[in-house]
């Protein structure tokens, strides 16, 4: 579903030139539950944006449910965005003094769907995520952030992408509340079979995935599939 | 992007910080309603300098003595210093021109009067007695100066109401009392009703006296100042004009009419020698008035480049699921529009409030036009636009990665 060719990307600041990721190749299934994990610098995040369609690589190939991503111009990225990629961000990004709902249908705005249908979605993805319904109509900034987080991933949800990428999402929460974020992606991953890609610098949240891609200096250095038996075991 | 929902963007966008829009908006409201006010205070002074002169004949042609032009010496009298017209003109205007329906002589000049109480100095006229039917003269009392007072040299005379009130106060009974112009005394016989108007058009500080009278004792000589007429209608003052012209070039002996020793007014050129220093001022006051409204517009763009600096993660953020620059674009520029418009509006509301305030309060007559608004309401939407466009593609052109890491 998500094919990975040697992807490079250089940053190029005057006259130094600087490799983010180095010939970066792998494969995602659908359905997968999958953490990228990497120290600050290590090109985690470039890779993100590669795969959020928010940036081209300088080199190599990038494939999204078969369309070659990797070429296309900022428009066409967008539509990319719009269609089969929902973001989860660290910093939760909700627009302040705005209603749950209307946080969460927000990317439907942009697809146009019509105003009925948008609520029906809005409610199955806050369902999903468990945020009871009495929160609902409450302002985006009277909520908690255990909740906000939640109410962001309802918005990566509600129009159905094929991929959902979560940026360290649990980096501004307490363990608590991050450990149920991390259990919310998890059943959402298993119950909908949404396939998730994690990225995170901390070991203890890329265990909750069923597999680990750790990257370092630009390349991966390992890709791990933990076997069903610990799978079931750390459900 | 549904407009429906851009509405709903831009109405959250604007509340969501209600001072610095209020005050933003504020900046609009000032500049397009001083532009409205500023504009119909012009075009009000125009229009009452334009309806007073229309007030003195509407179908008026006057005839002026030319310059004074001394042969051998390069000194040129005023306008209307010469003597040149006669009784003579008069007469063969009568006669020969039918497009004049009447012809009113008159010698004027600024005497002192005294009467029992008071003085004043205001302007004599010699008239006949179809002078005030020429000029549109009414009477408050008495009668105006008739046939039988210029065939007698009657020393009569007829106040304007400033006059009367000058010299008698308000209210006086003045029918009947004497003044004296010169040392020769005059017994009062009419005011005439009040026109208005000021300066030099002022025709109710002036007194009126049989022509024959003010040739005798006041002029000494017969030549005249002015001579007006009325033509049959409006569609035949150029026509006319150009009769009475040629009828006095040929019996002034002159070939050149650029050598006329006569100068032939219309209506049309007063009005437009009187308004042309109104308009000077008009346009003053309204372009005072536009630099505030392209303060104001700055102050839009100013509060809307705020506006996309602290909103850049708001703006990642859409641009991430998924909004083209298109429509990041858009939703700026439609806020800016509807600052501008709400601006606009509430502009134009205050700028006809207080033009109608300064006409019942201030005395001065203002004329709102439909022009000075539709002309507010264009600028205040350009200004929208131009004001908003810089800012509105700030934020469409910044990079969804740097935006959602702005801090």
């Amino acid at each position: 579903m998500l094919k990975c060719q040697n992807l490079t990307k250089i940053y190029k600041s005057g006259e130094n030139e600087t490799k983010a990721l180095d010939d970066v190749s792998f494969e995602i299934e659908k359905g997968e539950f999958v953490a990228i994990m990497g120290p600050s610098g290590s090109g985690k995040s470039t890779l993100m944006h590669i795969l959020g369609a928010l940036d081209n690589p300088t080199q190599g190939k990038y494939f999204l449910d078969g369309n070659n991503v990797s070429e296309l111009s900022e428009n066409q990225l967008a539509e990319i965005r719009k269609k089969q990629i929902g973001f989860v961000f660290q910093a939760f990004n909700l627009l302040p003094r705005t209603t749950v709902l209307r946080n969460v249908t927000l990317p439907l705005i942009y697809e146009e769907t019509p105003r009925e249908e948008r609520r029906k979605m809005a409610e199955i993805a806050l369902n999903a995520v468990k945020l009871d319904p009495e929160r609902w109509n409450h302002l985006s900034n009277q909520i908690s952030g255990g909740q906000m987080q939640r109410v962001a991933i309802a918005r990566a949800l509600v129009n159905n992408p094929s991929l959902i990428l979560a940026d360290e999402p649990t980096g501004n929460l307490d363990i608590k509340t991050g450990d149920f974020i991390l259990e919310t992606f998890k059943r959402l991953n298993k119950e909908y079979g949404h396939t998730i890609v994690l990225i995170t610098h901390e070991e203890e949240v890329a265990d909750w995935a069923d597999r680990k891609i750790v990257i370092r200096d630009g390349k991966i250095i390992e890709d791990v599939t933990k076997n069903m038996k610990f799978k079931t075991g750390s459900k | 992007m549904l407009l429906s929902d851009t509405i709903f963007e831009t109405f959250n966008a604007i509340t969501a910080n209600k001072a610095r829009s209020g005050l933003t908006v504020l900046g609009i409201v000032i500049g397009i309603a001083s532009v409205i006010a500023m504009l119909a205070i012009g075009t009000g002074a125009q229009k009452d300098i334009a309806d007073k002169i229309k007030g003195i004949g509407s179908n008026l042609l006057m005839v002026m003595p030319g310059e004074q032009k001394s042969f051998g010496y390069a000194v040129r009298g005023g306008g209307g210093s010469a003597q040149t017209l006669t009784m003579d003109d008069v007469e063969a205007i009568q006669e020969d021109v039918d497009l004049v329906e009447e012809v009113a002589p008159s010698s004027s000049g600024k005497k002192q009067i005294v009467s029992s109480l008071s003085n004043t100095n205001t302007t004599v006229n010699g008239v006949t007695n179809n002078y005030a039917d020429v000029k549109n003269i009414e009477m408050s009392e008495g009668i105006f100066i008739s046939e039988k007072n210029n065939k007698g040299i009657s020393k009569v005379v007829v106040l304007g109401q400033d006059v009367a009130i000058n010299l008698f106060g308000e209210e006086a009974e003045v029918i009947g009392q004497k003044i004296r112009i010169e040392g020769i005394n005059f017994s009062i016989i009419g005011v005439t009703e009040s026109k208005g108007g000021s300066g030099m058009t002022n025709e109710d500080d002036a007194v009126y006296i049989p022509l024959s009278t003010y040739q005798q004792y006041l002029q000494g000589d017969d030549y005249l100042s002015l001579i007006n007429l009325k033509v049959v209608d409006q569609d035949s003052m150029t026509k006319a004009q150009s009769q009475v012209e040629e009828l006095l070039l040929a019996r002034h002996k002159i070939d050149n009419s650029e050598d006329a020793d006569f100068n032939i007014m219309n209506q049309a050129d007063i009005v437009e020698m009187a308004s042309s220093a109104t308009q000077t001022f008009t346009i003053l006051l309204g372009a005072v008035a536009g630099i505030s409204l392209v303060v104001g517009g700055i102050g839009i763009m100013n509060m809307m480049l705020t506006n996309v600096t602290e909103r850049t993660r708001e703006i990642g953020l859409r641009k991430s699921i998924g909004a083209k620059k298109k429509d990041i674009n858009q939703q700026f520029l439609f806020e800016s529009i509807i600052l501008t418009f709400i601006g606009g509006a509430a502009g134009i509301l205050l700028g006809i409030g207080v033009a109608l305030g300064v006409a019942k309060f201030g005395g001065i007559s203002t004329e709102i036009s439909m022009f000075s608004i539709v002309l507010a309401v264009g600028v205040s939407a350009l200004i929208g636009i131009v004001f908003g466009y810089y800012p509105a593609r700030r934020a469409a052109n910044l990079n969804p990665i740097e935006a959602l890491r702005y801090e």
